[in-house]
């Protein structure tokens, strides 16, 4: 398995994404894609803690023991996690407080620990920041066309710059109201993902069983 | 790797090659990342705690404003604040004090301060502590008579402290705005009590009938006194609406605001 560097950072966009693939880290990304600038943050945050929390590990890789090696990378993704979110207070208040618990969430965001264990516990240091940076951007980008949709359609504005004028405010779009809300991102994720397996078939799982088709009487 | 003999090594590396999984080993790497790690976080709250402070500062006076219905997108919010006369209010005489500085007046402090605050044997609002002396918000007119006032207020929710503000017209009575800025109540339930919608109801409700009883409630329907008493509880909020509920009961009653109330009516501050 002689990946490049290249590959570690681009083949999760698509090919290996952690959500649309291996349906990864789906709570916060129904909960923060409401707008453009949150799902942002969020998607940064994300970035550094999965590249950062790589690194160190794998730099501990061969002096972590196995019976605490889940406690150790626990103690090392917290850290992070509270480093952004005490950054996030003093730079970003306003987003900070629309995460709110989100930040804090990305401590059990399964993303984070799968990349530790599945590959930071093997591979070199650099490698391993290339790759958690890259199943970062990976869930970025899914939270940024998501939050993209739901900003766009839900409230006419990206960025909080209107693009479709709202009835409410003297322009003619009717804004979706249900985009603005969590159950939306479950249909646009689901969307994304036929899409997704519909170009790249080859991610489509293979069926478990059989619908067997019994003849009538 | 090289094939130097263990006696030839330093300490630091005869370490390092032990095997990681021995018992000494595995102690020594939890104490010693604990020890980092708690340095490291410890390290950046400290050095950040200026700026949240001052970006907590700054959200509570765009409250203050938001509530007083001043605010506007992107103002500076410090210039903005000036327009406000901050004093320093005695609970119990109802009565402006000069004791304290009212610009660095604090009230959190001062409710956990046993020297400034008592405990509460009757404490519907759930705060155990309440502070004697609290800052409150004069806006005037531009002939200095006296236009809103804003009190602050707070209590127990579901899991959380509220703290808000609730701003009145220079009768003592009607309601212009009630508006919280710090909590941890559910996203999506208990939260919308940040909803402009939800906020929004409050505006020219009164506070007591025509007798002076205190009517204000938040309920599922309208009490006997009639809406104009009323705001309507949210759904799914049940224990976060109570809270409310109790809290603005407890602050504008005789235990909170009300000698004050009663002052402002009878014109004497």
């Amino acid at each position: 398995m002689a990946q490049t560097k290249r590959d570690l950072l681009i083949d999760p966009l698509v090919d290996n994404n952690p959500i649309t693939l291996q349906v990864l880290g789906i709570c916060s990304a129904l909960a923060v894609t409401s707008s453009l600038e949150v799902s942002m943050v969020m998607a940064l945050a994300v970035t550094a803690v999965t590249g950062f929390s790589s690194m160190f590990i794998s730099v501990l890789r061969n002096q972590i023991p196995g019976s605490i090696r889940i406690i150790v990378q626990m103690v090392i993704i917290a850290s992070l996690v509270i480093i952004v979110d005490q950054v996030l207070k003093a730079y970003a208040y306003e987003v900070s407080k629309t995460l709110s618990v989100f930040v804090g969430l990305i401590i059990t965001n399964c993303i984070v620990m799968g990349r530790a264990e599945a590959f930071a516990m093997k591979n070199p240091p650099i490698d391993s920041f290339v790759d958690g940076v890259g199943n970062g951007l990976g869930y970025g980008a899914l939270l940024l066309t998501v939050g993209f949709i739901r900003e766009l359609f839900g409230a006419g504005t990206l960025f909080g710059f209107t693009i479709l004028p709202t009835v409410n405010n003297g322009g003619w779009y009717v804004p979706n109201g249900m985009l603005l809300l969590p159950p939306s991102a479950f249909f646009i994720i689901g969307l994304l993902i036929w899409a997704v397996r519909s170009w790249k078939t080859g991610q489509v799982e293979e069926r478990e069983f059989k619908i067997q088709v019994v003849e009538g009487h | 790797m090289s094939d130097v003999p263990n006696q030839n090594k330093g300490p630091i590396a005869r370490f390092l090659a032990a095997p990681p999984d021995s018992v000494g080993k595995t102690i020594f790497i939890a104490v010693t990342l604990c020890l980092v790690a708690s340095m490291i976080v410890s390290a950046t709250s400290v050095a950040l705690r200026p700026l949240q402070e001052q970006n907590k500062l700054k959200d509570k006076q765009a409250n203050v404003l938001q509530v007083a219905g001043l605010y506007e997108d992107g103002m500076d919010v410090i210039e903005g604040f000036s327009v406000f006369e901050p004093q320093v209010l005695e609970l119990e005489t109802g009565m402006f004090t000069d004791a304290f500085d009212a610009a660095s007046f604090d009230d959190r402090a001062a409710a956990s301060d046993p020297e400034l605050s008592v405990r509460l044997t009757n404490d519907p609002a759930g705060i155990g502590r309440k502070a004697q002396f609290v800052t409150v918000y004069l806006l005037r007119n531009d002939d200095g008579s006296l236009d809103k006032v804003i009190l602050p207020i707070h209590g127990y929710g579901l899991w959380s402290t509220l703290y808000g503000f609730i701003a009145l017209e220079e009768n003592g009575n009607d309601i212009f705005g009630l508006q919280f800025y710090d909590h941890g109540e559910t996203p999506g339930l208990g939260a919308e009590i940040d909803n402009p919608r939800w906020k929004a109801q409050w505006n020219g409700k009164k506070l007591s009938d025509d007798d002076g009883t205190l009517q204000i409630t938040v309920a599922k329907s309208t009490p006997p006194a009639g809406a104009d008493y009323h705001v309507d509880a949210l759904a799914g909020a049940t224990l976060t609406s109570v809270g409310v509920d109790n809290l603005v009961r407890f602050w504008m009653g005789e235990a909170g605001f009300a000698p004050f109330l009663e002052n402002l009516k009878a014109g004497e501050l």
